[in-house]
């Protein structure tokens, strides 16, 4: 139990003060706006009136590595997306630092066609019913924990909270021994069973500190007028844990959309192939075929860019969400 | 102690009946008892038995686990394991400090940098090796262009198939795929120091540099802390990303410790000994979060912003 307590007490100071609503994490524009207008008058007025200094010309060195790490961070990125828009033969004669001399979406059609609507409904089918499950299961587990306290509840979120400390690689092979025995093996159900149970842990801790901090006096009102427990759970505590909610569909989502151990381990045939395996057999497959990698590569990104774009800051807190480990 | 005893005087509020609280979270637990704790126990029973992963495991007692402490194999990737991680933590902490600090700045330009610098983290481990694995091909890859390019012909090389580099260019793709990560959480860190300590700082005249170190640097301890101890755990997990970039070769210069588990497992078919790897995996990894965590005085709770 001791180290459950430990992980317990990281997640309080490490996590746990930033975790249940990160308004200020996001780097996104309209937080900086909304830092601007915080600011005192005086400090705005000090703001406008400063004159132009030295230590403006010193800001350009901070910008300039700034700028040198966009190119590292950015640059291997956009040379998949400028190769995935090359013909075969253009990817030999162009330059790779260059963008396409003659840009084509011939790659997307053709690993379009090659099974890839296929891997993309089989990794959307085990993601949607993964989530879904292990939401389902958390979200009363975490209520009983934060609402009828005892000390069987103490002893299965410290049950929970071992969770958080095992690797997957520690219990892979006998998953694979298990998942065999099942008659399971090689089925998309191989892939969602141990998804839920490895996503239960870091939800149930999420949403039991969200639900702790909901006020005590709303719960006991409610009881009051004799709401049952589900009646509770339903009215008050699920619209009101909505934003741990997110943060918790958003991490488990990025786990199981990126996740490639369990289907190396787990799967076989190119029927239940999920898209970070398909990538990996495309490679072996089309080695010669650079630009058609890519095109699946970019590919199978897209919708995580598409969260990124329309909700960036939920996506960066539930990224955020897995260091509460 | 006998003291506490004597005083519970006022009888205790009965606690309502637990077995509610049981039923609520009971499908949590059959899930997570079936695949996550069970599982553990199975891989002790099996560190200590002979199997293929087909016929019937043949118990051998502690035979594996004698061979796991001799096998010249298995103490290379241990070797491999240890040098890598403390490899990606120097390249990964500096770089991920400045980034973190340098995104938490109020500067338009920044926020804007920022958007981009995130990028990395939404492309699976899987995506990230096999983009990088064609930047770094001997002949039509980013870098060997470039170097030909620059004139320097003589540095160009196959990154990933010579055994004396392969290791270390596949730490700095870790150290590429998880830097914007950690400056994430620096960024956080560095955004919930009071404003206050700078102004102090600014009115006693203080640069930027001695900004940095006199508060910034101290104010992140615990980021920093946090941040190392998922670094250093994280690094007995690599799997994904150099089975794709190498498959732990050249030879065995990239194969570390949870390579050699799932080869020994799943391809050599010793499954009892590759059992023994991933406990031993499992083990120092939370060995060594405790460690981290008692050594740097993270339990004490001291308060950072004392004096304020």
């Amino acid at each position: 139990m001791r180290l459950t307590r430990v992980l317990l007490s990281a997640f309080s100071l490490a996590g746990g003060r930033s975790l249940p609503m990160q308004a200020e994490v996001a780097p996104t524009a309209l937080g900086e706006k909304k830092r601007a207008e915080k600011r005192t008058p005086e400090e705005r007025l000090s703001r406008q009136r400063r004159p132009f200094r030295a230590s403006r010309l010193i800001e350009l060195i901070p910008a300039c590595c700034g700028l040198l790490w966009f190119v590292v961070a950015f640059y291997p990125l956009l040379y998949m997306f400028m190769s995935s828009l090359r013909s075969q033969a253009g990817f030999y004669l162009d330059n790779p630092w260059l963008p396409p001399s003659q840009p084509t979406l011939e790659n997307y059609i053709s690993v379009w066609e090659n099974g890839f609507s296929l891997y993309l409904l089989n990794s959307l089918f085990v993601l949607v019913i993964s989530v879904a499950l292990i939401l389902l299961i958390s979200v009363p587990a975490a209520y009983a924990i934060a609402r009828m306290r005892s000390r069987l509840t103490r002893t299965i979120f410290n049950l929970f909270l071992l969770g958080l400390a095992i690797p997957l690689q520690a219990v892979i092979i006998p998953i694979y021994a298990i998942i065999s025995s099942m008659h399971i093996y090689d089925t998309l159900f191989a892939l969602i069973l141990p998804y839920v149970a490895f996503g239960v842990p870091l939800s149930v801790l999420v949403l039991v500190t969200f639900i702790r901090d909901i006020p005590a006096e709303l719960h006991e009102a409610m009881r009051l007028d004799g709401a049952s427990h589900l009646q509770i759970l339903w009215r008050l505590v699920i619209p009101l844990s909505r934003p741990a909610l997110i943060t918790v569909t958003i991490y488990e989502s990025i786990q199981v959309w990126n996740g490639f151990l369990f289907p190396l381990v787990l799967t076989q045939s190119p029927e239940v192939r999920v898209l970070p395996l398909a990538l990996w057999s495309f490679q072996g497959q089309y080695a010669a075929d650079v630009p058609a990698i890519m095109a699946a590569v970019f590919l199978s990104a897209v919708p995580m860019l598409l969260l990124y774009i329309f909700g960036r800051r939920q996506l960066l807190t539930g990224l955020l969400a897995g260091f509460s480990r | 102690m006998s003291m506490s005893v004597t005083v519970r005087v006022a009888p205790i509020r009965r606690r309502p009946a637990s077995w509610p609280a049981l039923l609520w979270t009971a499908p949590a637990l059959c899930f997570y008892a079936l695949f996550a704790l069970f599982p553990l126990l199975v891989a002790v029973y099996l560190s200590f038995t002979n199997w293929n992963g087909i016929a019937q495991a043949v118990w051998i007692g502690p035979a594996n686990w004698l061979h796991f402490f001799s096998d010249p194999l298995t103490l290379h990737a241990i070797g491999l394991t240890v040098e890598m991680m403390i490899l990606t933590w120097v390249l990964q902490t500096p770089l991920s400090l400045l980034l973190g600090v340098f995104m938490a700045g109020q500067q338009r330009y920044r926020a804007v940098l920022s958007v981009f610098y995130f990028l990395p983290l939404l492309f699976s481990t899987v995506a990230i090796g096999i983009t990088w694995v064609s930047i770094l091909d001997p002949n039509f890859g980013l870098i060997n262009v470039a170097l030909r390019a620059l004139g320097l012909s003589s540095w160009a090389r196959g990154w990933l198939g010579d055994p004396g580099l392969a290791f270390y260019v596949v730490a700095i793709v870790i150290a590429w795929q998880f830097i914007p990560f950690h400056s994430l959480l620096y960024m956080t860190g560095a955004r919930q120091i009071p404003r206050e300590l700078y102004d102090v700082a600014e009115i006693d005249g203080a640069g930027r540099l001695r900004k940095f170190f006199a508060i910034t640097l101290p104010q992140l301890k615990y980021t920093i802390i946090t941040s190392s101890i998922f670094m250093l755990t994280g690094s007995l997990t690599y799997f994904d990303l150099i089975w794709v970039m190498t498959g732990g070769g050249p030879g065995y210069a990239t194969r570390i410790l949870p390579l050699h588990m799932y080869i020994t497992a799943f391809m050599d078919e010793q499954v009892g000994y590759g059992s023994v790897i991933a406990l031993v995996l499992a083990i120092s990894g939370i060995a060594l979060s405790l460690l981290l965590l008692r050594v740097t005085g993270f339990l004490r709770m001291s308060s950072q912003l004392e004096g304020l």
